[in-house]
């Protein structure tokens, strides 16, 4: 992808290759390998999608065997979630914050080599379900006892090994992220200087460390209940299956938010580039997306309304999930007014992250409502739940990082993407995400369950229309594919700031980025000069009105 | 296209805006009229679930101002401070009097949220008092209703012809969510709902009592309804339980109250009935030609699903019976198997489900079918002993 001086001439090309990316310790190659490996699995994942979504194309059924669709539905939503969403975050993480923070690389290089190269093996794992006997887990990502314990296929078990995996890889990653970000900062880089995209990560990487060993404790308490005659979640040996639910939704929940807050990030750092105008609130953008991480852990019981949970902590989960609308409005209200009286641009990063901040408030708006328990019993476990999620993490988590892949390709790759191509790719994609999933919510609400292979006639409109816009929407990322391969192998040469409003340290270095860069740390005023609101004297900003 | 207009005239006529605006959208592939209709939580036949789609609406349309609202600020903001026209940007970046204002009205909206939403919770989960108290168990895949103070129950079983999935056949108007004997109820009474499962976690909804309980191995829940109107009502079951997870129907037949209780008491005279009919059964010797077709019938509903028709299962998931060492083998193992099942699999013991000559027909069916040649009857008093 970029200009890469090799020392060993003497091996053979295809070793050199191999070799090169499998010890890679580079910060920006194992960006690059995150990415990929993202893409590769965001196009198995989406392949599986859009076998589902023919499935319903009407009721009956037409293409898949309903144990197959059920296998089908928990892949798409394992791979998804651990293999699309996770590691494409990671990939950005790796690639941007040494650079936004000027640092060398990252604070431990081997580990990160090591945190890339389990996910390959997971992920074979894990797919390699499909061809064994009995098929692949077939039990939803949620892997609910005793469906995935007592009566989950052989395959189970390869799944509990994907999942440690994974989540190894995670915490790894996500230790590595902190440390760095705590560590190599340059000179005069406070933490209150950060760019946006650093702090959320840096939240994020926190839920990660709390959150994936819960995972963890889940998928071996699935083990040893299969295998080694354990009874935590079989009430015949004194075990409880609701309890299952409890520890999979307190990792549940925060990981909801892993796959959002950098997201935040991304469009915190975008707008303002767009707007030519400094992010508003800073502050209060990160005290938000803190406030955010915090409530993320004590409201995991509403994805459990139903499970027949006593009065008192039906209202304490209501409550509690009620709260992040307040500091969740606050980031959507600091965007408009980032937006407010700037001199905009839309190129196609700012497309995608305006399309991010709006298509995510209608998630967040569903999720309000979700959190209401009495309406929650009439909408638990059907397509309106399908469309709430799917709507924060499309057009959320999936936009935000196609809105930063554009941002930041032309400093990877040297050459500026095709912008009309990329305008096409935003408007098909959000014809496509919202043909898809804005049915869903009537369907769900007209009484249609989630997870099913076959629906009541009454349906059956909602779903065509969803499934036609699946189709759109999968064949609309080939486009993507095409452009990013297109810009990588030429195009208009990119300046090194790339984007007139753009500020932070990535963009005062050359582009393409050298293989090493912050080798020494930057000088502390081109540190202060590139950060996100000018430096000025503290409380300055205070007294700034709206004119 | 006819039914296009129809359904912008149906839209026109019920005055409905969001209808109006849907079927001018989705004009070109919209089919079904009735479909059209259905895009709203319903309103439902308790006052539970009016006061739910109340609370609905209520933060449907708090969601719909909000968005119009921020929304309306993007779009202007992308149209009047669009680059063209403001080619010199503000540089404000901080405003800590609206940053309070807009933490503190969001916090009173849901305030305003939350109170309607609590009272109506309170009044959820108050179970005491009920008049009649039926106690669902689910299972894969398939829902039993035991009429606890009455003492008798029966299942509840999906029943869709196998040619309507496949598409072989037109589909019934309640496709499918039919089953072969719904839960029967009372209008007006208090009805208390205990909920548990007999394998995997499942779900009991119907949507127009807007009650959905999990119904979970080993432990019991609690709902309660209080049906104004009688008719009959669908729901089904909302927790992934596995392959038939779709073909779970609940089916509740509501009536009023005075023919609820001739249905109770004609229940308890066919249970009487039936408890003869059985023992007649268990004296009498059956020949296979009288078995055969009454196992079919029970191999084709309880199960073909996964054995399938012809016999031969599904590879690495659900085994053949043809040529099946069980099957062909000693009958009282054969017995043993479908009588009681084999823990931690989908094959559930059929003795409390089926009777001593369903048992008896559908094992001699099996063993004298496919490649199965082994030519023994088996009686349902062998059955009856072996219970």
């Amino acid at each position: 992808m970029h200009a890469h001086a090799q020392s060993e001439i003497h091996r053979h090309p295809l070793i050199a290759f191999v070799a090169r990316w499998l010890l890679t310790t580079n910060h920006k190659e194992i960006g690059t390998l995150y990415l990929w490996l993202s893409f590769l699995l965001f196009f198995i994942a989406g392949g599986m999608a859009m076998l589902i979504r023919a499935e319903l194309f009407e009721p009956g059924i037409q293409l898949l065997h309903p144990e197959f669709y059920n296998q089908m539905v928990t892949l798409h939503g394992l791979v998804m979630v651990f293999g699309a969403v996770m590691p494409a975050f990671v990939g950005l993480a790796n690639w941007m914050i040494p650079i936004m923070i000027g640092a060398p690389d990252m604070a431990l290089p081997r580990i990160n080599n090591f945190s890339f190269w389990l996910l390959p093996f997971a992920f074979a794992m894990l797919l390699s379900s499909l061809f064994m006997e009995g098929g692949a887990p077939n039990f939803g990502w949620t892997f609910y006892a005793p469906l995935s314990t007592t009566y989950g296929p052989p395959s189970t078990d390869y799944f509990v090994f994907g999942v440690h995996l994974m989540g190894i890889s995670s915490v790894l990653g996500a230790i590595n992220i902190i440390v760095t970000i705590l560590n190599l900062r340059a000179p005069g880089m406070t933490l209150m200087k950060m760019p946006l995209f650093v702090w959320t990560w840096l939240i994020t990487a926190f839920l990660l460390i709390m959150a994936m060993p819960v995972l963890a404790a889940a998928v071996t308490m699935v083990l040893t209940d299969r295998h080694f005659g354990t009874s935590f979640f079989a009430a015949a040996g004194g075990g409880d299956p609701v309890m299952f639910q409890h520890i999979f939704w307190f990792f549940g929940h925060p990981e909801v938010y892993i796959m959002i807050l950098p997201g935040f990030g991304i469009a915190s750092q975008i707008i303002p580039t767009f707007a030519r105008k400094p992010l508003f609130g800073y502050r209060s953008m990160v005290y938000a997306t803190a406030a955010i991480a915090f409530l993320s852990f004590i409201v995991w019981g509403h994805h459990m309304f139903a499970t027949g949970m006593p009065l008192a902590v039906e209202l304490f989960f209501m409550y509690a999930t009620m709260a992040i609308a307040i500091p969740t409005g606050v980031k959507v209200f600091n965007w408009v007014a980032t937006m407010w009286q700037g001199s905009l641009t839309f190129e196609t990063p700012m497309l995608f992250a305006l399309g991010f901040v709006m298509m995510f408030t209608i998630g967040g708006f569903s999720g309000l409502m979700l959190a209401l328990v009495p309406a929650d019993f009439q909408y638990q476990d059907t397509f309106f739940v399908v469309a709430h999620f799917h709507y924060v993490l499309y057009p959320g988590a999936i936009f935000g990082t196609m809105a930063a892949v554009y941002y930041w390709l032309p400093k990877w790759t040297g050459h500026r993407y095709d912008e009309r191509l990329g305008k096409i790719h935003f408007w098909l994609a959000t014809i496509g995400v919202n043909l898809t999933f804005f049915p869903m919510h009537f369907s769900g609400l007209a009484g249609m369950p989630r997870r099913v292979v076959d629906y009541s006639l009454q349906f059956a409109d909602f779903n065509r229309i969803s499934s036609i816009g699946a189709a759109l929407l999968g064949l609309t990322q080939l486009l993507f594919l095409y452009i990013v391969i297109k810009t990588i192998r030429g195009g208009e040469k990119a300046s090194d700031r790339v984007w007139e409003g753009a500020r932070g340290l990535e963009w005062t270095i050359p582009s393409p980025a050298p293989h090493h860069t912050f080798e020494t740390p930057p000088a502390l005023a081109r540190v202060l000069d590139a950060q996100p609101t000018p430096a000025e004297p503290a409380g300055a900003g205070a007294g700034a009105t709206l004119r | 296209m006819p039914p296009v207009r129809t359904i912008w005239k149906a839209g026109l006529r019920r005055s409905h805006p969001r209808a109006v605006m849907l079927a001018s959208g989705l004009l070109w592939v919209v089919s079904d009229v009735r479909a059209a209709a259905a895009f709203d939580m319903r309103e439902g036949v308790t006052e539970i679930s009016r006061r739910v789609q109340a609370l609905h609406h209520l933060s449907f349309a708090v969601c719909v101002v909000v968005g119009i609202i921020v929304f309306g600020a993007m779009f202007y903001s992308a149209f009047a401070h669009r680059r063209s026209r403001r080619p010199e940007p503000a540089h404000f970046h901080d405003n800590k009097r609206l940053e309070v204002l807009w933490t503190l009205i969001p916090t009173c909206i849901l305030i305003g949220m939350a109170i309607p939403a609590t009272a109506t919770l309170i009044e959820i989960e108050d179970n005491s008092d009920a008049d009649l108290t039926v106690l669902i168990t689910g299972s894969q895949w398939k829902w039993h209703y035991q009429y606890v103070d009455a003492g008798f129950g029966y299942y509840s079983n999906f029943n869709i012809p196998r040619g309507q999935i496949d598409n072989l056949q037109a589909k019934s108007a309640h496709y499918p969510l039919e089953a072969d004997r719904p839960l029967v109820l009372p209008t007006n009474k208090k009805v208390r709902f205990l909920t548990t499962s007999r394998d995997v976690i499942h779900s009991w909804w119907v949507p127009d009592f807007a009650v959905k309980q999990d119904a979970v191995p080993g432990f019991i829940n609690e709902a309660w309804t209080r049906i104004d109107k009688p008719g009959v009502y669908r729901g089904q079951c909302a927790e992934l339980c596995g392959k038939d997870h779709a073909y779970m129907p609940v089916v509740v037949d509501v009536r009023p109250e005075a023919q609820f209780d001739r249905w109770l008491s004609t229940q308890k005279q066919a249970l009487a009935l039936a408890s003869q009919e059985a023992v007649a059964a268990r004296n009498k010797q059956w020949s296979m030609a009288e078995l055969l077709p009454r196992g079919e019938d029970v191999f084709v509903k309880h199960c073909a699903t996964c054995h399938q028709t012809t016999g031969l299962g599904q590879a690495g998931k659900y085994p053949a019976l043809s040529g099946s060492p069980i099957v062909t083998g000693k009958i009282e193992d054969h017995l043993n198997r479908v009588m009681n099942g084999k823990a931690g699999t989908e094959m559930q013991a059929w003795a409390p489900q089926l009777s001593d000559l369903e048992l008896a027909a559908v094992i001699t069916y099996e063993r004298n079918s496919w490649a199965n040649r082994t030519g023994d009857v088996i009686q349902p008093l062998t059955v009856y002993q072996a219970r």
